[in-house]
């Protein structure tokens, strides 16, 4: 289980907020250029639009600033700095979306990846069959395919390292939320990088993976 | 452990917060079915590969646009 990490006052950041709050400019310039490229990555996630993550990450730094005063402390401040970004991409949606309500919550009705039906094995070193622009496109292509809410979700979890509570947190959700998107968010990434990393042998028949799409077939398989 | 137990614990395994006791059950499902296992190893895969490839790099020219931008905000005393 992951537990609450409790917020050291030796954590870098706090000292680094503290000389921002007393006038320092170069201590926000040296916090900015620590989560600069998070930033820019969940607002792409989110948004999937360049100039729109651009400004996201703009805006969220520079409200951060402002802000910096109602910052307790009381969690990390990448956390509470990635709560506002979150925010400000779903304010950029909505704007996209002329006035449509958008959240962490659409999209997620789909049954799809959670349960695995691909129970190929992959080739060693997989990754190592593509140029790293095929390989850009793929990891792009399947992660853009995922509903929003879960994709978010496993950025924060599995790229950027949160913690289950720390994600719970950034995005407003309860942490069996979380834990739920996370799962479906892994399965459905992997039953999708299948079609490209599966060992491709003699006895990787069409008539195989077609029975083996059918699921388990052991009887110990309840669901 | 059926593999519907398996899969509820799928990701307490992945992030490697099972008791010991249940590593040993674990263990043990695993080497009877070869399902969970490629389900194990694949996802475990799909994780790490996220998270050695940027998808989305910070391009220099933004990078620069956003340090600007704050030190323009911050001259105006925000």
């Amino acid at each position: 289980m992951s537990t609450i990490q409790p917020v050291s006052e030796e954590h870098p950041d706090v000292a680094l907020v503290e000389r921002v709050r007393a006038g320092d400019v170069s201590a926000y310039d040296t916090l900015v250029r620590k989560y600069e490229r998070q930033l820019f990555r969940i607002a792409q996630h989110i948004t999937q639009n360049r100039e729109d993550a651009e400004d996201v990450m703009q805006d969220a730094f520079l409200k951060a600033y402002e802000k910096l005063d109602q910052f307790q402390g009381n969690s990390k401040f990448y956390t509470w700095l990635v709560r506002i970004a979150v925010n400000e991409s779903l304010m950029r949606l909505r704007k996209r979306r002329t006035g449509k309500l958008v959240s962490m919550d659409e999209d997620l009705q789909t049954e799809e990846g959670s349960v695995p039906r691909d129970f190929a094995d992959w080739a060693p070193n997989p990754e190592q069959n593509y140029n790293q622009s095929e390989l850009a496109e793929i990891l792009k292509k399947t992660i853009q395919g995922l509903p929003q809410g879960f994709r978010v979700v496993f950025v924060l979890r599995d790229v950027d390292g949160l913690s289950t509570e720390e994600t719970a947190e950034a995005l407003g959700l309860s942490v069996p939320a979380v834990k739920s998107r996370l799962l479906r968010a892994r399965l459905q990434l992997r039953e999708r990088l299948s079609r490209y990393f599966r060992r491709k042998t003699p006895a990787t028949s069409e008539a195989q993976t077609s029975a083996k799409a059918d699921g388990p077939t052991g009887d110990e398989v309840e669901a | 452990m059926t593999c519907t137990e398996f899969l509820s614990i799928l990701d307490d395994v992945l992030d490697e917060s099972v008791a010991a006791e249940t590593r040993i059950e674990i263990e043990v499902h695993l080497r009877k079915c070869g399902h969970c296992e490629v389900v194990l190893d694949t996802t475990r895969k799909t994780i790490e590969i996220f998270r050695c490839h940027e998808i989305y790099e910070l391009p220099t020219e933004v990078s620069e646009r956003l340090h600007l931008a704050i030190r323009s905000k911050c001259k105006k005393g925000c």
